[in-house]
Parts: C-alpha cells; structure tokens; sequence
C-alpha cells in the first residue's frame, strides 16, 4: 500500500476517464471529477492522522527506479511540511471542483485541465526526487494557460501569458540552479533524501553555496511570490475563474516557499545563511508595499490579489529567520492563508458570477440579499486581517515572535501590515456588504442547498480548526522544520550568528 | 508574596482540580450559547434568549461561588488553569485563565452587569428582525471579555483583545444597512487596530527580554511578576529603557480600548449601535477593558515612573478634554459616550498616580451607573424615537420611574454624596491631591464639568414641559425597567460594599479619606448641578449656552477638528501613499520591468529574423563563412 | 608519378567549384548538380586516402555517399518538377517562402 502514489495518481486516473467520457454527459463529468478530488482529500486525512509525530524525516516512501545511468527515481514520501500542505491542496481542490458545478462553458476540458493541475501541484509536495520534482512543478503551471486563456474574464490574455511566461522563467532559473547543484555534488543522483543525507556529510564549499543559493532562491521567489517578481500574481488571480484563483493564490503560490524550504535550504545552507537577510529585506517591502497597493484597488480581485502578496511576504519572514517559531509560524501561514484566500475568491466569485461586476462599489449591501455568501466573505475578510480563532492569527504570531529578535524592524512592519490588511478588507466589506442594498441585485441568489454550501463550509471549518487549535497541525510540523533546522544549526555558530 | 500564592497548575483541561470547571465555565458557556445560536436555534426567539442569559447567570453564579472561595482563602490567593496551546522549541503559548481577587472582581462585574443588559435586551430589542443574531453576538462578545478578563497570560489576553474588537465591529454595526453604522463599526475596529499595534509591539518587547540563560521567555503574568525585580536589576527604570518603553507600548492598546485621547475617536460614533450594547460596551465592559489590563499588568506599570508620568498625563488630558466636548452634545447617548471618556481618562489618571485600587474601584461603580445611564437613555429613546435631547422634555411625568432611576445614574456620576461615584471620584482626587496638584486640579473641574452636562441632561429631557407634542412617551416595560433598578441599587450602595477591601494586597498607592478634598470635589459637583439647573431650568427651547458662546460651541461641536485632522491624514496621507504605490506598481515594476522585458525580447527578435531570408544560397553562405571562421581559429589558436 | 597531395588537390578542386556554383547558381537544378560536385570532390579524397593508406574502410564510405547522393537528386528533381508546376520557375532567389 502506497497512500502517497494513490493520492498522486488519483486525479490523473480522474483525467483519463474524462477523456473517454462523452462531452454531452455532464452530470458524469462533474461527478468523476468530484470523486477523483475526495479520494485525495481522504488520503491526506489518513496521512495527517497516522503521521508518526516521534520521527523526524519522510514518511511512506515509495521509491521505484527509472533511469538508473542518470540517478533518477519515482520516489515520493511526506514529512511533517509536506503533509500540512497535500491537506491545505486537497481541502483547496475538493472545494475548488465543487465551486466549479458553476461553469457550463467547455465542462470537461475545463475539468480535465482542472485535475491536471492539481495533479502537478500534488506532485510537487510529495516528489523526493528532484527530476520529478522539476517535472511536477512544471506540470502545475500549463494548465493554467487554457484555465486563464478560456474560462478566465478581464484581461485573461494577457494575464495567462504573463503568468506562464513569468513561471516558467523562475523554474528555468531553479532548473539551472538545480543542475549545478547535480553537477557539483559529484554523485549524480537526483533522490533528495540521498542528497540530503550525503550533503549533510560532504556540504558542498561555501562559497559555491553562495553563488547557486539565489538561482534558487529568484527561481522558486518568483511563483513565492517574492517582490519585485510579484507583478505576474495580482492580475493572474484575477483573471482566472473562481476556482483557479482558489487554487492559484490558495496553493500554487505556497509552491515557492515550500521549494525554498525543501529543496534549497536542505541542500545549501551556508548559503540560506548570506542570503536570507536580503529576504528579509525584500518580504518588508511585499508586506508594505503590497498592502498599500492592495488599498489603492478597486477591483476586489486585485485587492485580493496584492494582499495574498502582501501575505506571503510573512510567510517569507517566516523563512528568513531561520528558527524554529518562524519557520512553523510560516508553514502555518501557508495552510491558513491558502485556506483563507480560497475562501475569499469562492464567494467572489458566486458573486461576480451574477453581477458580472467585480467592484465592491457596485455591488452594495449584499448581505441583506446574499447572507451566507457575504457572511463568509466578512469571515474570509476577518481572518485576513489576523482575528483569533482563525490559522492566520496563529501563524502571524508566531512569524511576529520568531522574527521579532532577529528582524527588529522588518517584525515591525509586519505588525503595522495587520492594520493596512484590516483596512481594504473591511473597507470592502463596507462598500460591498453594508449599506443599503443596491436595487440592482435584487435578484441575487444565494447559496441555497447544502451542497452549495458545502465548500465554504469546508474551508471555514479547517480554518477555525486549526486556529483554535493549533497543536493540529504545530506538532506535525515542528518535527520537520527541527530537522530541517538541524542541519541549518551547525553553521550557526560557523558563522558567528 | 510570590510564597504565599497558590498556583495550581494542572497541564490539560481533563485534569483540573473541581474549581476550574468553574472558570472554565465561566468562560466558554458564552461561546456554546454563541455557537448553539448561530448553528441551531436561529429560528427561536425563546431559545436564543434562554440559551444567552442562561449562560450569564451560570457565569455570574460560577463567578460568586469563586469569589466566596477567595474570601476564605485569603487575598493572596491565586489559581492558575491553564491548556498548552502551542508548544515549539523557544516559545511555549498557553490558553489560560489567572483566578484573583483582581479577575473575579472584574469578572463579577462583566457577568453581572451584562446578565443585567441582556435581561434589558429582551424588551429593547423585542421587535428586531435579527434578535437572534443579536444575541448571538452578545454571546459572543462576553466571550471575549471574559477572556480579557481571566486570561493568565499575554496571548490569551490579546487573543481576547482582538476578539473584543471584533465583536464590537459586529455589534456596533449591527444594523449594517445603515451607513452610520457600518462606519462606526469599521472605524472602532480599525482604531482599535493602531492601537493594536503598540500593543502587540509591546507584549514582544516584553517577552523578548524577559528571558535569560536560565529561564525561557515567558508570557505568563504571574511569571513575569515574579521576575520584575531581576529585569528592572538588568535594564533600570528609566524612560529610556526596555522595560518602559514596553510598558508604553502595551498602553498604547489601553489608549486604543479605553478610548484615551489621541484615540478616543471611535467612540462617540460608536453610538450607532443598539443602546444596550452601548451600556454593556461603552459603559461596563470593553472601554473597562484597557483601564483593567493596565491593573493586570500593575506589575510593569508600577515600577517604571517615567512610563507612569506619561499616562496620568494622557489620562487627565483625555478627562477634562472629553468633558468639554460634553458640554455642548446634544445627543442623548454622545453626551453619555463623552462623559465615559471623561471618566475613563479619570482611571487612567489613577492609574498612572499609582493608584490601582483607586482606579479599579472607580471602573466597578462606573459600571454601574453608567450602565444605568445609559440603560435609561435607552428607555427615553425607546419611548420618544429621538436622540435629540432638544426634541424631549418634561418626560418625568410620563415615565416616572425611567426619570427616578436616570436621576439616581446622573447623581452617582456626578459624585453627590453618599452615592457610589463620590466614594470612588473621591479615592482618585484625594489620591492626586497628594501627588499632584495639577492633575487634581483637573480631576476637579472635570468632577464640575460632570455635574453641570449631567444636570443640563435632567432638566433639557425630564423636567420641564414636553417640546415635541407629536411623540406620545410612555413608561417602558417591566422587562426593561427591572434591570435598571438592580443597577441603580449597585450605584447607590456600590460605596459601601467593600471593593477596595478585595484589593488590598495589591501593589500601587493607597490613600485614607480626604476631608478637605471631599468638600471641595462635592462643591464643585454642587455648583456644577446648580449651574446647570440655573441655566436650563427655566425650559429653553434651544441650547442658551450655545448662543451665548458661538465660537466655543464650534469649536466643541467640531470635536476640536480631530475627527477632521484623521479624515485629512487619512485622504492625504495614507491614501496618496497607497495611490503613489499602485502608480509604481502599474508604471514601473509592471509597464517598464516586467513589460519592458517582454518588449525587449520582443524587439530583439523581430530585429534577428532579418536574417533568415528564406534564400537557401544566403543560408548556405553563412553556412561555408561560419565554416571559414572556425578553420582559420583553429589554425590560428591551436598550435 | 600521381601523389596523394595531386589527388587531394584535384578533391580540393571540385569540392571549390561545387561549393561556389551552389552559393553563386541561381538554378536549383544547376545548386544540385553543384552539390554533385562537392560529394564526388569528397569521395575523391576518401578514395585517395584509402589508397594511400590501404584501408578499404574509405572505399565503402564512397558506396554510402554516392546512394545518398543519388536519393538526394531523385527528392531534389522531385522538388524541382513540383517546383516548376506550382510556381512556374526554378530561380532559387525567388524561392523564399521559408521564412518567418
């Protein structure tokens, strides 16, 4: 039994079937894709439940050989970081192919692309194996340029091919970053637990680590996303339908970070060393700067869309402190955010659906029409802007603890950005929920069945969840980022940290 | 004294000794009753209700029975009860709950006055379509506030904080499709997030230097206690050093709460929400919250007199600068938020004399007959439809018992002897008499302030003969005036039951009865009430204050143009800079980086495809130059 | 006496010759047969070193060049008959459709 190849294998089983299934059927091509999106989010239940908290390191690990000449092997495995992160996916994806019952344009390329993408997402978390790795984190940009190309609204052309060009130049950066790393460790293999374990023997000489650590860093920074490469993010989200910006800011921006962290941390510390100060440095400006643009927006997409910048910049905060508390504040982050975020385009986009209009000036006093809709906005909103009982409050504080003696004023400007979140987002919740009701959308619908509430229901659950509990998910990960630090902990005093 | 505590720790919930099913008692029915609400009994009106008072009363008997056991176990008694919430290398959270004197004192009156607004809820808000949610929020918000309250530690306190916030966000604009409301709401929630900031700087200030070699920082209050002596050893008292500057910075969110001046904006436009919620938020409770956290945390404010000094400044400011402001409102429920600034900036003047008794004793009878005020004005606007206190007069006759009750409130408050807020006004003004004479000077012409808005209210809205003959005032329900009574009891007795005896263990200052300050501060109540009476009683129709003094009463009505001054910073400065960042976005990270590369790339290869003719001979060419190229390099470079 | 440098230069001749009559012929059949030229200058030289060095291995390469070479035209005149039927002419200069 391998429950990490099955959870990976599932939504491309789900594309497959779809291709026989004829395009007229579309209660069939909705239901299978539905299945195919549970079976994960069974599994990484499973996964996160039976995670074995006392040892550090992967866990089921599945390993088949492939291309022996080259080092190269099917390996996939969870730690205590991935297996938060294949939950925060597979919580974003069931939610996203249910929100997407909505679509009627093109059903089943539209799921077809849909579960690619989650596939390669999916892939990307649980691949030990640097090739598939690469391979994964390729796959899961595609399909984004026919999900943005074709269902998207607004300016989609130019954001679909803004967004895979932009993506697509970082991983070739990484691809390089990651080829000398190959090269240069001198035993040509591509498994990352060997790696990791042989590098933590013969590291490899510092300052080598020095000048292959920003390919990596610029290359996986640019999807993080890590300002100034930011600018291909806002207008992504907000181009692409409802349920691909969930994806999309939910998850595919998590990508970076979690690569940064897997894979360049592990294998170049000295090197996460001499540079995660500059992180530190440019995160202050993703905090402040996106904040401050996210309130000069009116489209609440694009506000949206610089405030998951704005956000991500904490998580990279979180990783430039190189310590425990921060480094679990930003995995933390990572799961609440992306559940978060998910949340706020959802009932985005139920609106837009049927307004057409993504202005909250337009919209006016929806919650009178659209209660439940407007109430999980306002709670996407509030927990946005860090409020108790919700993930992000858990991870911020951690982020601002952690941070706080190493990054003095970056720390600060992080605590100033829970203000400038709380301002757009309840300012859109004034001009778009509160009021009188604009006579217009008199006719709105409102989530009405279970099923449709379902989605939302899931993702607010996991969010409270976890905010008021955090140990859930505090226990699992601190076992890994521990390990991960450990390896990060001799150099310190090397360096006279 | 730290030998003498009882600390009961007990590392998870299931494993707590009897006693702390109590606190924890009285501090989750609140939020079942909020969830059990929300999930289930929407539809029932009946149900609702049951479910939140119910969880008051439980909580306000859980809180006597604890405060029966602290009386026997003697004023030093404290009990902790606590849950590891996070536990990581270097940081240790726990959710916990600090049973003192201090918290069940604090907690008795958020239970009690609050059991008494949720009673009077039932009648004011009988006709409302969304009386569920109502009282779901206030469920909710109890919630909060008692985690304020009992919270052992500091991120259980500002986890609390911000719950606070939050819920007064959703009460306050409880009517959201109101303007004025959604506003108030936004703009109480985001004031009280700068202040937020401070706050949240300070608590990380605190924390970062409390640890040393030997012992791990800590967030727990009573560690931090025990502690103070070493951090003041290592970094001194001075106004420069850590330790003050944190205990400036967590003011900050007592400045943000407790609505003291350069923040107290928000809370006049509060008012927007129902008025009990005003009573139980902007009387008893969350304005409560910052002057309390400040006694919770007396600790780090006693022992640095620089940080002290600071705040009994911004406290006196902030009392006689609101009563001014007080003077000229015509609005029933502003009058009674200005005077709630007032009195606040009052406490936090005690407080930052040193005065922790005194400010606590203060904030518990200011619960009372403030809650009673504004319970009553309630009633008044309930019957007239108004807030207006030039569309009222003569209700006494209509609503006698409404117009006893306000008059017993606005006597309390005014510090007429025997009342409760004489006792309490007057441990605050003998308490700077000693200490200060400036700062007493002000506490007593606030105290004359006080007496002379409070009296202008009686005689504009209950004496005389009615203004608007259109209304048809009646007395208000029982269900409504029951509570009023409960309260207005407390607010006369409130003197003599012995809250300051609860405290006396405490650190801070304490100071014996002032004959002379006494006399003096019931003048100044007395001639304020006279001077009212002389300037209103003959049944103006308009303000004679304001057409007498024209140029000050715009300056007082205009707040002293510092909503005006945040609405300019707000345009000029936090707008422009969002606007200039939105214009480098767009300009030049978008337009020039990023599309610039693309043009580049794009331009690089229309200018490279000029090569391919599409001649097959020209290919051929390049193809035999190329050739020719590399044979004469390697003929010339290899040897 | 015929050297190995005379057979060489003869090579060195004709592959000159057909390399400046492709690039300078603007005949696509004359290219071709230019381009006949160049093989047969090439197979010169394998043949005269094999020779030189008697080694059958050049000899044999001759035979493979000479059956590309004969492909080659067979698909190269395939061309040009299309050529002439679509486009009425075999000027190779006016042939640039494969571009961009």
């Amino acid at each position: 039994m391998h429950p990490v190849t099955w959870a990976l294998l599932s939504p491309f089983v789900g594309v497959t079937l779809l291709f026989v299934i004829p395009q007229s059927r579309v209660d069939w091509v909705r239901r299978i894709s539905a299945i195919f999106a549970f079976i994960p989010f069974v599994i990484a239940l499973y996964l996160i439940s039976h995670y074995d908290r006392t040892i550090a390191g992967y866990q089921w690990v599945h390993k088949i050989p492939w291309i022996s000449s080259l080092g190269v092997s099917y390996q996939v495995g969870v730690d205590g970081i991935s297996v938060v992160l294949l939950l925060l996916h597979s919580i974003c994806g069931l939610a996203g192919v249910l929100i997407s019952y909505r679509i009627t344009e093109r059903v089943k390329e539209y799921y077809i692309f849909y579960l690619m993408l989650i596939g390669g997402v999916t892939g990307v978390f649980v691949s030990l194996d640097l090739f598939f790795f690469y391979m994964f984190y390729e796959m899961a940009v595609i399909p984004m340029f026919p999900l943005i190309g074709i269902w998207g609204s607004g300016e989609k052309y130019y954001a679909t091919m803004k967004l895979t060009l932009y993506l697509t130049a970082g991983a070739v950066l990484a691809l390089v970053g990651l080829m000398m790393v190959y090269m240069i460790s001198g035993i040509w293999t591509f498994d990352l637990i060997f790696l990791e374990r042989y590098l933590a023997q013969n590291p490899i000489p510092g300052h080598i680590q020095i000048f292959l650590f920003p390919f990596l860093l610029i290359g996986f920074g640019v999807i993080a996303p890590m300002w100034p490469f930011h600018s291909w993010s806002p207008i992504g989200h907000a181009s692409a339908p409802a349920a691909v910006s969930m994806l999309h800011a939910g998850v595919l921006m998590k990508l970076g970070s979690y690569a940064i962290l897997r894979v360049a941390f592990q294998i170049l510390p000295q090197g996460a060393y001499t540079w995660m100060p500059w992180v530190a440095v440019l995160c202050t400006m993703n905090i402040l700067y996106g904040g401050f643009v996210a309130m000069a927006q009116k489209d609440i997409k694009y506000t949206i869309g610089y405030s998951s910048s704005s956000h991500m910049g904490y998580v990279l905060l979180g990783l430039a402190c190189l310590n425990p508390v921060a480094l679990n504040g930003a995995v933390f982050l990572m799961f609440a955010h992306g559940i978060m975020t998910a949340l706020a385009f959802a009932s985005v986009g139920h609106i837009y659906d049927q307004t057409h209009t993504r202005i909250t000036s337009d919209w006016g006093g929806l919650s009178k029409r659209i209660p439940f809709i407007a109430t999980m906005f306002v709670l996407a909103a509030l927990a946005s802007s860090g409020l108790p009982g919700f993930g992000n409050f858990v991870g911020e504080l951690l982020i601002f603890f952690g941070s706080w003696d190493v990054y003095r004023w970056p720390a600060l400007a992080a605590i100033f950005g829970i203000i400038t979140t709380a301002f757009y987002m309840l300012r859109a919740v004034r001009t778009g929920f509160f009021g009188p009701l604009n006579p217009k959308w008199e006719h709105l619908e409102d989530a009405n069945t279970l099923f449709e509430k379902a989605p939302y229901l899931l993702l607010v659950g996991a969010l409270v969840a976890v905010g008021c509990w955090p140990r859930l998910l505090t226990e699992i990960v601190s076992v890994s980022t521990g390990n991960i630090l450990s390896h990060l902990s001799p150099l310190k005093t090397l360096a006279g940290l | 004294m730290v030998e003498h505590q009882e600390i009961a720790r007990a590392a998870a919930a299931h494993t707590v000794a009897p006693a702390g099913w109590l606190a924890w008692t009285i501090l989750f029915l609140p939020l079942a009753a909020f969830l059990a609400i929300t999930f289930l009994t929407r539809k029932s009106k009946l149900l609702s209700t049951s479910l939140a008072i119910g969880s008051m009363a439980i909580g306000l008997a859980a809180t006597g029975t604890l405060l029966l056991h602290l009386l026997r176990a003697g004023e030093h008694a404290a009990y902790q009860y606590t849950v590891n919430w996070i536990t990581l290398p270097g940081l240790a959270v726990e959710f916990g709950l600090l049973i003192n004197p201090l918290s069940v004192l604090m907690s008795l009156v958020v239970t009690g006055v609050g059991l008494m607004i949720f009673l009077y809820s039932i009648g004011y808000m009988a006709d409302d379509a969304a009386y569920s949610r109502y009282f779901a929020y206030l469920s909710l918000f109890a919630f909060s506030m008692l985690g304020i309250v009992l919270a052992n530690n500091f991120v259980t306190l500002f986890m609390s904080w911000e719950l606070v916030g939050a819920s007064s966000y959703l009460l306050i604009g409880f009517w959201y499709d109101k303007p004025a409301a959604a506003d108030a709401g936004k703009k109480a929630f985001l004031v009280n997030r700068i202040a937020d900031f401070g706050f949240l700087a300070g608590i990380l200030m605190l924390w970062s230097i409390a640890g040393n070699q030997l012992d791990p920082k800590t967030l727990n209050l009573i560690e931090l206690e025990q502690r103070m002596p070493g951090l003041i050893a290592q970094w001194g008292v001075n106004l420069f050093s850590p330790l003050s500057i944190a205990a400036l910075l967590i003011f900050c969110g007592a400045v943000g709460k407790s609505a003291q001046f350069p923040l107290h904006v928000w809370l006049p436009d509060a008012m927007q929400g129902p008025t009990p919620v005003s009573a139980l938020m902007h009387a008893a409770t969350m304005v409560a919250a910052g002057v309390y956290m400040i006694c919770r945390v007396f600790f780090l404010f006693g022992e640095v007199p620089g940080a002290l000094e600071i705040i009994a400044v911004i406290g006196g400011f902030t009392s006689i600068f609101a009563a001014s402001m007080a003077l000229v409102e015509n609005d029933i429920k502003r009058i009674l938020a200005y005077s709630t600034l007032s009195q606040l900036g009052t406490m936090v003047m005690a407080l930052g004399l040193g005065g922790y008794t005194a400010g606590m004793y203060h904030l518990s009878t200011h619960a009372f007959f403030k809650a009673l005020l504004f319970l009553g004005a309630g009633c008044v606007i309930h019957a007239m439809h108004s807030n207006n206190i030039w569309h009222m007069g003569g209700l006494k006759k209509a609503m006698p018992v409404t117009t006893a009750l306000f008059f017993i409130g606005s006597l309390a408050l005014a510090g007429i002897w025997p009342l409760s807020g004489f006792w309490s006004k007057d441990e605050i003004l003998a308490l700077a008499f000693g200490k200060c004479k400036i700062l007493w000077t002000v506490g007593t012409v606030t105290a004359g302030m006080t007496a002379y808005y409070m009296g202008r209210v009686l005689c504009v809205v209950f004496l005389g003969e009615q203004r608007d003959h259109h209304a048809h005032p009646h007395e208000v329900p029982p269900v409504m005036y029951m509570p009023l009574i409960v309260l207005a009891i407390f607010s006369v007795v409130g003197g003599f039951i012995g809250i300051p005896s609860l405290l006396h263990h405490a650190k801070g200052v304490h100071v014996e009865f002032n004959k002379l300050v006494a006399l003096i501060s019931s003048a100044a109540a007395a001639g304020g009430l006279l001077l009212a009476f002389k300037v209103y009683g003959k049944q103006p129709q308009e303000d004679p204050f304001a057409v007498r003094f024209k140029g000050l009463t715009r300056l007082l009505t205009s707040k002293y143009y510092i909503d005006d001054i945040y609405g300019w910073l707000n345009t000029n400065i936090q707008q422009r800079t969002a606007l200039v960042s939105a214009w480098v976005e767009r300009n030049v990270i978008m337009s020039f980086l990023v599309n610039g590369t693309a043009k580049i790339t794009g331009l690089s290869g229309s200018l490279l495809t000029k090569f391919q003719t599409g001649k097959v001979q020209a290919y051929a060419l390049s193809l035999v130059a190329g050739i020719g190229i590399l044979i004469y390099v390697g003929w010339r470079c290899i040897p | 006496m015929i050297s190995l440098t005379h057979l060489l230069a003869l090579s060195g001749i004709l592959f000159v010759i057909g390399l400046i009559g492709t690039i300078t012929r603007r005949n696509i059949i004359m290219i071709l047969l230019s381009l006949e030229i160049i093989l047969n200058g090439v197979n010169i030289a394998f043949v005269a070193f094999s020779y030189a060095l008697g080694n059958l291995t050049g000899q044999i390469i001759v035979f493979f060049v000479m059956i590309v070479a004969a492909v080659e035209v067979t698909v190269g005149l395939a061309i040009a008959v299309v050529l002439v039927q679509q486009m009425g002419q075999t000027n190779a200069d006016e042939l640039k459709l494969l571009k961009w």
